[in-house]
């Protein structure tokens, strides 16, 4: 460092600079997310145009020209003149807010169906107290228990001053989360069962039974379990023994989901390292005490996303029961389009219905896949 | 030590003394052989009493059994059918190979256009532009959330709002789009066309072995001939040349207008297209998610490594990721195909006639409803237990070898 | 361990044997072990579609209404000597004759036609036709087509299993033209594609062609029926076989409701007949001879049936002809039409 002497020194400015604003700021992450090379700006031209002009139509639909309500005449009819010059331009909500009564909980007496409404309730509480990681303890298969029996008991009635309602009365939502619930609880033990059968090296012949029913529920598609379950179950049982419909559905579903979630769970069993087996065999425990201490805590904590992905799917298959003539959520919007003066907004119901499904199965996915980042954070390098 | 076979200190030593079963509940053997006898026991004697509760029924009720019926004239129509099909001639047996047919017919064109539409969204989530990958995302996560039978009902009753074939939307004179379906101009198919198609694949085949051979004196000599004048000559002028020397016919068959509906001129039905459309926008959502899973899953260093050898984002994809990723991909793609070809028996509720559809209806109409869903499970059976092996053979084919 | 696991199976054979037991056997009194099953329960149970207006279609009380219902409602009175102890169990096409077969409904009064291959091949057979009817189209009069031999290339929405797609091939065939069918499960899918224009016409008995386009109300007049019935349809109620004395339970039952019209006895004048001096009223009303115990029930039971459901008329009247279809040929003999019935004597 020489000593010149009276050069003039440069002015440093002690006031904070702003970075450059073709790297940082707002502009800058425009040019590189959406405006980098030629083509994505095509990409982004073209797709922003699409998407204006179709939310900007979707909007006009369903909102701004949409009818919300139609007069009545004097017998209680709708009139739907409205609606019907409208179509096209505007969405009948209309439809919606007629018929969501019989949407939602289908043929259930009118003035009972304050008790559909608190079992759909107590079936998403059963979902939340479930997710929470406080409640995966023992307690939670009380819960469970305590939760189907009370929902029973609303269901049917009978006892406790309640009016009793035979099951082919019920329908709508109620019908699909108790399928997709009860499907859920029984079959899982089941495929805990069937899991581990298909790893046992001791008994061969019970492999062979668990792959066996595996491999044959996973290759017959649903449809065909509910047909012969609709169809072929009072031929199986003996003469006199009447099994009714909603139930001939239930055990299809819970033998498809058993062997879908079987697969799941034997997946996590063979993640889990060998020698925690090897360890609790060196403590002396038996093959109960080891599988039920030791090896299902671990394999069942690293497969539950997944298992709610297969959730998932099962709630979106309770849907198929339309085709054997179950009257779940999708019949029952069936169902209130057959009404001759509802007859062409059949648009408006399925979006809406979509809406019902998307919502239940977004917040499960959502919660899964928050799950398995947390999860995987330990196991994750 | 690695030859285990002579080993000099082993001779003589003491060979461990074969397990004797004995008859106590304290020997492992005897407990297993007891434990299968009993599951193995109470699962035969359920189906023992199921099957026999079934038969007691079918005898007492004087119901036909067997599958004699598939012998028998079927009399019920059929909407479309790949094969010559007459109700009064022709038995069940036909109508359900027919079903068969429509399935696979469905099940290969989705499979088809799902992988393409799944590959292109699942890269374009991968995307630098923003919207792109928003966009797509949103695609994925709403369509896997809504049932697919809702979907397809939904894309049913839209086509039904096309007009009708009288104020039908046209391209020229040849191409109509109606409630009725799509109706294309046919190719009056002669010889000379099979001649043409068969000329087509010796030139795809001479195209191959054209690039092997090509790809042998590039790396022997670092030199690449040219390939597109011969394929050009082998794909393009090949076949063009014989059906030329064949007489070159060239007839359509145009749809056109008579009094209810078109005839003439190939369909694209509704019930169909709908079926169609609404199986591969569901599955392609899954396949994006699959191939995006697998993109992401080869480490970031081959990227790095990509360019660092000055290879663009395109290139770096093709040659170096998606090999690697396809090890990952294939297994749950081949299991999302088998979803497709399961999920396409939703066609009974649009009034396609596939499969489960036509079985439907003859079961109805013989009364044999075991010997029916009996049928449907069967082929299903076979289609899913055939595509399995195929995934089991290429899984250990594409195995890594590993220590 | 081992005690534990000997009590769970034999908990498990116990629970098997338990759900294995059988229907009170047959013999029992009546000689019909249908008849004795519905009495110990203390309701019949009937099959029906629960779809079909007209026919059996729950009205908005959600009380099933129409001819297949209260054909069901006159064989609970007789049998039971109530028309409410009854239980109206929903059918499809698909499960309506597993349904039967299997003991999941006593009878079966479903607008099914009765035929030769589903007597001979589904142990089930036919005890009365309570209408006779034939496969018609329906078409939307913008069509302009006025007779069935005019829909060459037609689309038809047919209900897959029916009939109907048989005789629907048949009629085509047989007139030399070609038709597309549009073959949905579901009904209310069929005709939501009939409506909307993916179909040309729509094809089922006619009688349900009537009440369906009754049932567009102020839309009805867009639709038209086409006069050409292309095929017998005659609608009945089935019952399984090898109950012959339940078959005649639900026979002479409808017997009696047509005996009664041919009479003139409604449910509102019954009483007024019960010192009749016709001998074939005395018979039917069991004032005289013992033809309900001959039936293996009350001598009352045609009294119950004609008192609480009525006549044939009566049956018709309430439920088909504000529809706007005509008795036509499900009249009585004695007026031009084919309904008879057999002497009760």
């Amino acid at each position: 460092m020489s000593q010149t002497a009276a050069t003039a020194e440069p002015a440093y400015t002690t006031a904070r600079e702003r970075p450059p604003s073709s790297i940082v700021g707002p502009w800058a992450w425009l040019r590189a997310n959406l405006f980098s090379t030629w083509l994505s700006t095509a990409i982004t031209l073209l797709l922003g145009y699409l998407i204006l002009r179709f939310l900007v139509g979707f909007i006009g639909w369903a909102i701004l020209n949409a009818i919300w309500s139609v007069p009545y005449n004097a017998q209680g009819v709708p009139d739907t003149a409205t609606c019907i010059n409208a179509k096209g331009t505007g969405a009948c909500w209309a439809v919606i807010a007629n018929k969501y009564r019989l949407i939602l909980f289908g043929r259930y007496p009118f003035d009972e169906q304050w008790r559909p409404a608190i079992c759909v309730v107590l079936f998403l509480a059963l979902y939340v107290v479930s997710a929470i990681r406080w409640f995966w303890r023992p307690v939670l298969a009380l819960i469970w228990v305590a939760t189907l029996a009370a929902i029973g008991v609303l269901m049917w009635g009978g006892m406790l001053g309640l009016s009793f309602v035979p099951e082919d009365e019920w329908g709508g939502l109620p019908i699909t989360l108790i399928l997709a619930t009860f499907g859920l609880a029984f079959a899982f033990p089941l495929a805990v069962l069937v899991a581990l059968g298909r790893r046992s090296t001791k008994l061969p012949a019970v492999r062979m039974l668990c792959v066996l029913y595996v491999e044959l529920i996973r290759g017959v598609p649903l449809i065909s379990l509910l047909f012969m379950a609709s169809v072929m179950f009072p031929l199986f049982m003996p003469e006199g023994v009447n099994v009714d419909k909603l139930l001939r559905a239930q055990v299809a579903i819970i033998l498809f989901a058993a062997a879908y979630l079987a697969e799941v769970v034997r997946g996590g069993l063979q993640a889990l390292p060998k020698g925690q087996s090897e360890a609790a065999d060196a403590l002396g425990l038996t093959y109960w005490q080891k599988t039920a201490f030791i090896i299902l805590p671990q394999a069942l904590r690293l497969v539950i996303p997944p298992l709610v992905n297969t959730f998932i799917g099962f709630f979106k298959d309770t849907s198929l029961v339309l085709i054997v003539g179950m009257f779940d959520l999708l019949m029952m919007g069936k169902v209130a389009l057959s009404d001759p003066p509802w007859q062409s907004f059949s648009t408006e119901v399925y979006l809406t219905l979509a809406v019902v499904y998307s919502a239940f199965c977004f917040a499960m996915s959502k919660y899964s896949r928050g799950l398995e980042r947390e999860l995987g954070r330990a196991h994750r390098r | 030590m690695s030859s285990t076979a002579a080993d000099p200190r082993l001779v003589g030593a003491r060979v461990a003394p074969r397990h004797r079963i004995r008859l106590s509940w304290s020997d492992p053997l005897f407990r297993a052989v007891v434990w299968q006898v009993v599951i193995v026991g109470l699962v035969a004697l359920l189906a023992w009493y199921l099957i026999g509760n079934t038969n007691r029924n079918l005898t007492a009720r004087h119901i036909a059994t067997g599958f004699a019926f598939l012998g028998r004239v079927a009399g019920i129509p059929i909407g479309e059918s790949l094969i010559p099909y007459d109700p009064a001639v022709d038995t069940f047996g036909r109508a359900l190979v027919i079903g068969i047919l429509n399935t696979l017919q469905v099940s290969v064109i989705g499979i088809v256009l799902a992988t393409i539409l799944g590959t292109l969204i699942g890269i374009g989530r991968l995307s630098g532009n923003w919207l792109l990958a928003r966009l797509t995302a949103f695609y994925v996560e709403t369509l896997r959330d809504i049932p697919l039978l809702l979907q397809l009902l939904f894309w049913y009753t839209l086509l039904h709002n096309l007009p009708q074939p009288r104020q039908a939307l046209r391209i020229g004179d040849a191409v109509f789009l109606s409630n009725r379906g799509v109706k294309l101009p046919l190719l009056e198919w002669q010889s000379a066309h099979s001649w043409a198609v068969l000329a087509l694949l010796v030139g795809a085949i001479g195209t191959f072995l054209w690039n092997r051979h090509a790809r042998h004196r590039q790396e022997a000599t670092g030199v690449r001939p040219r390939i597109w004048p011969m394929a050009l000559g082998l794909l393009i002028v090949l076949p063009l040349a014989v059906w030329a020397a064949l007489g070159a016919p060239l007839n359509w068959e145009m749809p056109a207008l008579h009094g209810f509906n078109f005839q003439g001129g190939g369909t694209i039905s509704p019930e169909f297209f709908a079926l169609l459309l609404g199986l591969v926008i569901y599955t392609a959502a899954y396949i994006a998610e699959i191939v995006r899973s697998g993109i992401q899953s080869v480490s970031l260093g081959q990227w790095e490594a990509g360019r660092a050898l000055g290879l663009r984002r395109g290139p770096i994809l093709r040659r170096i990721v998606l090999p690697q990723a396809l090890r990952v991909i294939i297994p749950p793609l081949t299991s999302q195909y088998l979803n497709l070809t399961k999920n396409s028996s939703l066609a009974v509720a649009i009034g396609y006639q596939d499969v489960v559809s036509i079985a439907n209806t003859t079961l109805n109409q013989t009364g044999q409803a075991v010997e029916g869903i009996a049928y449907i499970m069967a082929v299903y059976l076979t289609i899913s237990l055939s595509i399995s092996a195929f995934m089991n053979w290429y899984n250990r084919h594409v195995a890594l070898v590993e220590r | 361990m081992r005690q534990s696991i000997v009590v769970c199976v034999g908990a498990l054979f116990a629970s098997l044997l338990q759900a294995a037991s059988p229907l009170p056997a047959a013999a029992q009194g009546s000689g019909s072990a249908t008849l004795d099953a519905i009495r110990a329960r203390g309701q019949l149970l009937c099959g029906t579609a629960g779809v079909t207006p007209g026919f059996s279609l729950p009205d908005s009380q959600g009380v099933m209404r129409g001819l297949d219902a209260d054909s069901c409602r006159a064989v609970a009175a007789a049998a039971l000597g109530d028309a409410t102890k009854i239980k109206f169990v929903p059918t499809t096409v698909q499960n309506r004759f597993t349904a039967l077969q299997s003991g999941e409904v006593d009878m079966l009064s479903r607008t099914t036609t009765w035929t030769l291959a589903r007597e001979g091949n589904l142990g089930l057979e036919f005890a009365w036709v309570n209408f006779y009817d034939g496969t018609g189209f329906l078409v939307k009069k913008s069509a302009g087509v006025k007779s069935a031999k005019e829909l060459d290339g037609a689309t038809v929405c047919v209900a897959p299993g029916s009939t109907t797609e048989l005789a629907d091939a048949d009629f085509f065939r047989i007139n030399n033209m070609k038709f597309t069918p549009i073959l949905i499960q579901d009904l209310a899918e069929l005709q939501g594609a009939f409506l909307s224009g993916r179909c040309d016409a729509y094809s089922t008995d006619s009688s349900q062609l009537a009440t369906f386009r009754f049932s567009q109300g102020p839309k009805a007049e867009e639709f038209v029926l086409l006069p050409d019935i292309i095929s017998k349809e005659p609608l009945g109620e089935m019952v399984r076989k090898g109950d012959d004395k339940w078959f005649d339970v639900v026979r002479w039952t409808a017997i009696a409701m047509v005996t009664a019209e041919e009479k003139g006895v409604t449910s509102q004048n019954v009483d007024t007949f019960m010192d009749s001096k016709d001998p074939d009223i005395r018979r039917l009303l069991g004032l005289e001879g013992d033809m309900g115990k001959a039936l293996g029930l009350d001598n009352k039971w045609a009294y119950n049936v004609i008192k609480q459901v009525g006549n044939f008329g009566e049956m018709w009247d309430r439920s088909i002809t504000p529809m706007g279809v005509p008795r036509g040929i499900n009249n009585l003999w004695t007026k031009g039409g084919l309904q008879y019935a057999p002497p009760i004597r």
